[in-house]
């Protein structure tokens, strides 16, 4: 019995996580599945595994998970920096402005009061989101001062000292649409317009994907954004402004592509895309 | 509450005991979607089949 050379680490096995299972099985890989809900230490057999991939969907779990797999000298897919930097919007936003690249005016204070001055100082209307999350969970329009009184004595009150961080962005005026281009290994697979009815364009809150146009500066950006925060594989999410202007919102490290694959047809297969590039992981060893 | 296969394709839904319709190869750790109660449910262990209301989403779940 050959040793499985690859693990795909995910505690829960969505649409993606089967399209990138049946992707292995197809080419008939050894690969294991390793639910990381079970892992207390990898003693048990992890480790003897030399490529991860971490489809773990539980940011705090995919961070440990990725750090202690890398200790034992296994590559994982993110990396553990990569899904760290994604996984906080913050973090996130300090890397992608040491890459010079173009973002909506963003602003972090370190407590609720703090924040009425950074929400001044970024303009109205705003966005309030979490630090950590996904799926535009909490992420709160502000539309003025008044609105904003309320929200932060809401975020006052909220336990955990984290929450009292608040993450603070200009709404950019945007078509009722935002952008996700997919990059695995340095190229972008494609992009889609995401529309909403409502003004949050997350496609697990009901938002639909459209192919969109792959411009020049599409690809620049995405692989950029992608480059400053290390992520071998990434969701870049992009809006564009009034003029067309392109800026990056932020990049998903545990990318999910349902909808994209959905929008791209046969133009794309995301799950092979990603398994091929998970075992050239495995043949650079 | 979990549930295990009534027959090797059918399950019943461990939220409202509807029948659940399983895929040809059952992964474990897979979600459905009960058709009736909409409830998420994961599947527990393959052989044999055995679901379980998938657990509540967590705040740092997500992409």
């Amino acid at each position: 019995v050959s040793k499985p050379r690859v693990a795909v680490l995910a505690s829960r096995i969505r649409t993606d996580e089967k399209h990138i299972l049946a992707a292995l099985d197809r080419r008939r890989i050894c690969y294991s599945h390793v639910d990381s809900r079970t892992l207390w230490s990898f003693s048990h057999g992890t480790a003897a595994t030399p490529v991860t991939l971490n489809r773990e969907l539980a940011h705090h779990r995919a961070v440990y998970a990725a750090r202690s797999l890398e200790a034992l000298g296994v590559t994982v897919v993110n990396s553990a920096t990569a899904t760290e930097i994604c996984g906080d919007k913050w973090r996130t936003s300090l890397a992608l402005r040491a890459a010079d690249l173009p973002v909506p005016a963003t602003a972090l204070a370190l407590t609720p009061d703090a924040a009425r001055e950074a929400l001044a100082a970024v303009g109205y209307p705003a966005v309030i989101k979490p630090l950590v999350g996904s799926w535009g969970r909490l992420v709160t329009l502000v539309p003025d001062a008044q609105v904003a009184e309320t929200v932060l004595e809401y975020i006052a009150a909220l336990p955990g000292p984290q929450a009292h961080i608040v993450y603070v962005q200009e709404l950019v005026a945007a078509r009722g649409r935002d952008i996700r281009a997919v990059v695995v290994g340095g190229e972008v697979l494609g992009a889609t317009y995401r529309t909403s009815t409502g003004w949050r364009t997350n496609v697990a809150r009901g938002a639909t994907s459209q192919p969109c146009p792959v411009t020049p500066e599409l690809v620049k950006l995405a692989t950029a954004a992608a480059a400053a925060v290390a992520a071998d594989i990434a969701g870049v999410d992009l809006i564009e402004d009034e003029q067309g202007r392109l800026a990056v919102l932020e990049v998903n490290a545990g990318v999910e592509f349902s909808g994209f694959q959905q929008a791209m047809g046969d133009r794309v297969n995301v799950a092979d895309r990603i398994v091929d590039h998970v075992l050239s992981k495995v043949e650079a060893l | 509450m979990t549930t295990t296969e009534r027959s090797p394709t059918m399950l019943s839904c461990p939220e409202c005991a509807s029948p659940v319709t399983l895929a040809a190869t059952p992964r474990l750790s897979e979600i459905l979607e009960c058709g009736d109660c909409q409830a998420e449910l994961e599947i527990l262990a393959v052989e044999p089949v055995t679901v379980g209301l998938a657990p509540e989403v967590e705040e740092d779940w997500g992409e």
